[in-house]
């Protein structure tokens, strides 16, 4: 019988400095893992923590990771050359290929950038594959921003918005939430057309009141939520919501469904 | 096989049984009660009939004997993990036909949602369950109403009476201890409660509306978020992980899992601030929906067995079976 709960170690290759406090780990990782699949990474002796994967490449899992627990406190502290344990990866996460084919809009917030960036990467490399991609990215002001150096390979590819909070004067570029452009979205086909939103709770519940306003379709909405998590194993409780767990059931939920499970 | 045996053979069925089985069951603790010069009932481990608890129902329930309040799931040292190793002994554990019913549900949680549970897995497959039968009913129990008051999934039945014990051995793999043994044989029932004091009607409309339902703030509005309904209750499984390193020597520690409540502050805190069901309204709803209908949609039957203790443990007289039944009650109008 395996024991699910014995972590794996995985080496950290690489690592990108987002902001003063959200870090990108490239991780040792062999093994199927979707966008929107999450690990438990932990450090011995401080603890666990889930976090997203934000990008795959051959033999690497992403993990971006802000500094604001305990965990990630530590974790800032094991620089490259150093090992994390990790187990999973655990979710459901994202099926692209209910997207192939779609016009795909993304709305994401802050870190909730995280579980849909490798969406967004493979549609960069591939978008022939949709029809139509648009990334609305919302932070808190331009120090905040991630993956900047992605963001400048997705705008030659993909309708990108990227969006501030709040900006100090002289910014130029987009400011406002997420939400602001949601009506303004020029959608071909509403039958066509494909949703997915991530961040924090307050943003999710808004954009998402944006959208049905464009007359989507509930079903072709997607969401995905973060929770505490202490197994990812169907087995904690923390992250149950309604009759559904999170890391088991989600955290990528159809909002048809997802709508009906509340905390 | 049903025996009829003396209370000193029953001493050396124990006595046959110690050799391969720890024996866990209800045991008083007096004066280890809460508040001053108030008794106790919890699980440990016995030798004798004797040092079992039959009148009172436990205080806690058996799913400490299974899931320890504290678990260590690995050692630290250095790189290397180490498993503590289970005991290669069997188990024997005494219960009640609610807390029975409610090792179904812990099944449920531990081996049918997502992958098995190594830990749960290596004790259950050797234990052994013996029922206690219930003659007459507890205070605050509606087993009746749950349809959990009586059951005939337990290996072993034992009542004493008197000078005499009355034994029901169901499993086959525990005949042998009757082998050689002074005994009459004898058919028999478990005893079972057919009446409660509280009769509870669920509640069965129970959904996403329900979210505003003005009772759960009157009745969470006296909660004081001390989590001993969930620590008493027989069917809640949360667990919070917990890594500690020792003191001694910072290279070496522990991956723990320690008993969880969803009504205590921290259930649900993110790293970073975030956290959901900050009212005990909240809290409340949401562990009553999961024990009446969210534990249901997801495998067929509602998790609480009606067992009654988290009414007699909570120290705000909070009553949940007359909740359920005011919900129902509005349901009906």
């Amino acid at each position: 019988m395996t024991n699910a709960y014995i972590p794996f170690s995985s080496t950290v290759t690489k690592i990108i400095r987002h902001t003063d406090i959200e870090y990108t780990f490239r991780m040792t990782f062999e093994g199927d893992v979707k966008p929107g699949q999450f690990f438990e990474v932990s450090i011995p002796k401080y603890g666990e923590a889930p976090i997203s994967v934000s990008g795959i490449g051959p033999g690497t899992v992403d993990l971006t990771i802000r500094k604001v627990g305990r965990v990630t406190n530590r974790i800032f502290e094991n620089y490259e050359g150093n090992t994390l344990l990790m187990r999973g990866p655990y979710g459901n996460g994202f099926d692209l290929e209910q997207y192939k084919g779609k016009e795909l809009f993304i709305i994401a917030g802050g870190t909730g950038l995280s579980p849909v960036k490798g969406i967004v990467d493979y549609f960069s490399k591939h978008p022939e594959e949709a029809a139509g991609v648009t990334l609305i990215a919302g932070f808190k002001s331009p120090e905040d921003i991630l993956f900047r150096d992605d963001f400048a390979v997705w705008k030659q590819k993909l309708n990108v918005i990227q969006t501030v909070d709040t900006a100090p004067e002289g910014y130029e570029g987009p400011t406002g939430m997420v939400t602001k452009y949601i009506p303004d979205l020029n959608i071909r086909d509403l039958k066509q057309s494909a949703f997915i939103t991530v961040g924090p709770p307050v943003m999710i519940k808004f954009t998402i009141l944006e959208i049905l306003k464009l007359g989507v379709p509930e079903e072709q909405i997607w969401i995905s939520h973060e929770r505490r998590m202490c197994c990812g194993l169907g087995k904690c409780g923390h992250c149950r919501m309604g009759s559904a767990y999170v890391c088991l059931d989600g955290p990528v939920f159809n909002y048809a469904e997802g709508k009906n499970l509340i905390d | 096989m049903g025996y009829l045996i003396s209370r000193k053979t029953a001493d050396e069925l124990f006595a046959r049984l110690s050799k391969s089985h720890d024996i866990f069951a209800p045991k008083l603790f007096p004066g280890e009660g809460c508040f001053s010069d108030t008794d106790i009932v919890r699980y440990g481990q016995v030798h004798t009939l004797d040092e079992i608890e039959f009148d009172r129902r436990s205080d806690y329930s058996s799913k400490e004997t299974l899931l320890a309040v504290n678990e260590t799931l690995f050692y630290f040292t250095e790189d290397a993990t180490t498993v503590p190793s289970c005991t290669d002994r069997r188990l024997l554990i005494f219960l009640r036909s609610c807390d029975l019913h409610a090792l179904r549900r812990l099944d449920a949680v531990y081996l049918e949602n997502g992958p098995e549970d190594f830990y749960y897995r290596r004790l259950r497959e050797k234990a052994d369950f013996a029922l206690m039968g219930c003659r007459e009913t507890c205070d605050t129990g509606f087993c009746v109403s749950m349809g959990t008051n009586r059951t005939e999934n337990y290996d072993l039945y034992l009542k004493p009476e008197g000078d005499a014990v009355y034994v029901d051995c169901r499993a086959e793999r525990l005949l042998s201890y009757f082998r050689e043994i002074d005994a009459e044989d004898c058919q028999m029932v478990p005893d079972h409660v057919t009446e409660n004091r509280e009769k509870v009607t669920l509640p069965k409309n129970l959904s996403v509306q329900s979210y505003d339902n003005p009772l759960w703030e009157s009745y969470g509005n006296r909660c004081i978020g001390c989590g001993r309904c969930n620590f008493v209750c027989p069917t809640c499984t949360c667990f919070t992980m917990q890594d500690i390193l020792y003191r001694d020597n910072e290279h070496v520690g522990e991956r723990r899992r320690v008993h969880a409540s969803c009504q205590v502050d921290g259930y649900t805190d993110l790293a970073g601030g975030g956290s959901f069901r900050k009212k005990q309204s909240e809290r409340l709803r949401f562990k009553v929906m999961h024990k009446v209908c969210d534990f249901e949609k997801r495998f067929g039957y509602p998790m609480c067995v009606g067992c009654g203790r988290c009414d007699a443990v909570c120290p705000e007289y909070i009553s949940y079976a007359n909740l359920l039944n005011q919900l129902a009650k509005e349901e009906e109008a």
